[in-house]
């Protein structure tokens, strides 16, 4: 190992997220006002600006918008894990989010893979990971 | 609305690219001295003519960059500027030059962008943890170390990478027409003696047989990081008619920014140099037809193809066939990166490797790109790419 893999340090706005993740569930936030889902946790709408946004659970199924194989490590903390399947998820509320894909060959990938949630967990942080649904 | 066309870049100065530097290692300080007193005895000018300059980071001073390098090089100028939007920060420099300039606040301003080694600290510092993933930030409350790095998707490559796969799913690919990119422009690179492929063409299938980094990128389509670096004077219509070569106006200009991680763009195959160039085009009253070439910041070969794309080259969507029937060399269909481009010719540290593109397209306009001459070359698009295609910029550049 040359260095240890990057964890996420939650922030006060973020915990909500986190913490669903550990319990093994998605949270996302929406608006009160303009009801757009907002990823990545904010304090203030991303469609309108507003303050007045509501964590709740969703499922996490999506669809893979788009992925690479990296066959060389992107950074050396990731050396262990190549080929990386980086994966860009459209969850069904229509946000994107990064994420790695897991228990898939690379070959099976594909643009538009309907996808369902797999918390990862790594040292102390659980990762939302997508798996073929 | 916008540039009036009174703002005319005048010299230009740049290092030779170079993959294992060993000459003289040089502070950024002293670059900007050399690299401007470089361009301003092309442009016929002294010092004393210069009243503004643009800058990107120092690694000096984290802040007060402008200043620094005003008392270092001993300028007073009315117009002060660090520009921080990574590839496309020179381009921008170069705007905002020539918008001071037609404002009336000053008459000569340099953009500099430094690229040689700095020399080797004797009481180095502990690295900052938080560069640990190069441009992509890692410190505590950023979006990017909360929700890319601990996935992976740090650094350029596997962003790119998502942007030619979702583009292939979309639009059809061609990884043979994406090759010829790299290749027409290693063509290029090989009437500039600066380049670090000089006298090294390449084929497509070289490409193709190159290593893959991220599908589906080749090692052949990412750029080869060197150390060089360059600079450009912008100056009023007044000194403009002082200068030794034919004066290259700037004619309009576009900027457009989008999002730091490109997971979160609208549409991840349209650039948002769309917007920029259309910007630019409709401030110099020209159309794409009318650009006798076009320099675009090339990190990746994908960058170039929707660079074309976007900027109404071509249709949406129809870029493979475009690439395919046009020659992309100096004396081509469509002549593109005529020094190399930073694929061909290499990317220098800093932000050098954006400062290549309107040093380029300035040589070619004013007749001096020997070896690599576009015939009758009068007007030129020119497009810096930052973030991970998510800050863009645009010039028209025009001669007299």
């Amino acid at each position: 190992m040359v260095s240890i893999r990057p964890l996420p340090i939650p922030t006060p706005n973020s915990e909500p997220f986190w913490n669903g993740l550990a319990n093994h569930q998605v949270n996302l936030q929406q608006c009160n006002d303009c009801r757009a889902w907002v990823f990545y946790p904010r304090s203030h709408c991303n469609g309108c600006l507003s303050p007045n946004l509501t964590w709740r659970k969703v499922a996490g199924n999506g669809t893979l918008y788009t992925y690479t194989v990296a066959r060389r490590p992107t950074a050396p903390q990731f050396i262990d894990e190549t080929p990386q399947l980086i994966a860009v998820v459209e969850l069904n509320e229509g946000v994107r989010l990064n994420s790695v894909m897991v228990n898939v060959l690379p070959e099976a990938l594909f643009i538009g893979m309907p996808v369902k949630p797999v918390f990862h967990q790594q040292d102390s942080a659980t990762l939302l990971y997508f798996e073929p649904a | 609305m916008g540039l009036k066309g009174r703002a005319a870049i005048t010299g230009v100065a740049d290092y030779k690219n170079v993959r294992n530097y060993t000459g003289k290692r040089k502070f950024f300080l002293e670059q900007w001295a050399e690299l401007t007193q470089m361009a301003l005895a092309d442009a016929g000018l002294s010092k004393h003519d210069v009243d503004g300059l643009c800058c990107a980071a120092i690694p000096e001073s984290t802040m007060f960059a402008p200043a620094t390098i005003a008392e270092y090089l001993g300028l007073q100028v009315n117009f002060a500027e660090t520009v921080d939007l990574g590839g496309a920060s020179s381009v921008s420099m170069i705007w905002r030059a020539a918008a001071a300039i037609e404002m009336g606040i000053c008459e000569a301003v340099v953009c500099a962008a430094p690229g040689l080694p700095i020399p080797s600290n004797p009481n180095p510092l502990p690295k900052d943890p938080s560069r640990v993933y190069g441009s992509t930030s890692a410190k505590w409350g950023s979006p990017q170390a909360e929700y890319d790095v601990p996935y992976g998707n740090v650094a350029q490559n596997a962003g790119y990478a998502l942007i030619a796969q979702r583009y292939a799913a979309t639009y059809g690919y061609d990884e043979r027409a994406l090759a010829k990119i790299a290749v027409d422009q290693r063509t290029n690179a090989q009437g500039n003696p600066k380049a670090v492929f000089f006298g090294e063409p390449i084929t497509i299938d070289d490409v193709l047989q190159s290593k893959m980094i991220a599908d589906p990128l080749h090692i052949l389509e990412i750029v080869m990081p060197c150390a060089g670096g360059s600079a450009v004077v912008v100056v009023s219509e007044r000194l403009a008619k002082k200068c030794q070569h034919r004066p290259v106006y700037v004619t309009g200009f576009g900027e457009r920014l989008t999002t730091r991680s490109v997971t979160y763009a609208d549409d991840m195959t349209v650039s948002p140099v769309g917007p920029a160039a259309a910007s630019a085009f409709a401030m110099s009253g020209k159309k794409p037809k009318d650009v006798d070439v076009l320099e675009a910041y090339d990190c990746y070969t994908i960058t170039v193809l929707l660079t074309i794309e976007d900027s109404g080259f071509c249709h949406k969507g129809e870029g493979i066939t475009f690439v395919k029937e046009n020659g992309l060399t100096f004396n081509g269909s469509f002549p593109v990166n005529t020094h190399g481009g930073q694929l061909g010719a290499g990317q220098a540290a800093g932000m050098a490797g954006g400062m290549s593109q309107p040093v380029e397209g300035v040589r070619q306009i004013m007749g001096r790109a020997n070896g690599r001459q576009v015939d009758n070359c009068n007007a030129a698009l020119i497009t810096g790419t930052g973030g991970i295609m998510s800050e863009q910029s645009a010039i028209i550049l025009e001669g007299a």
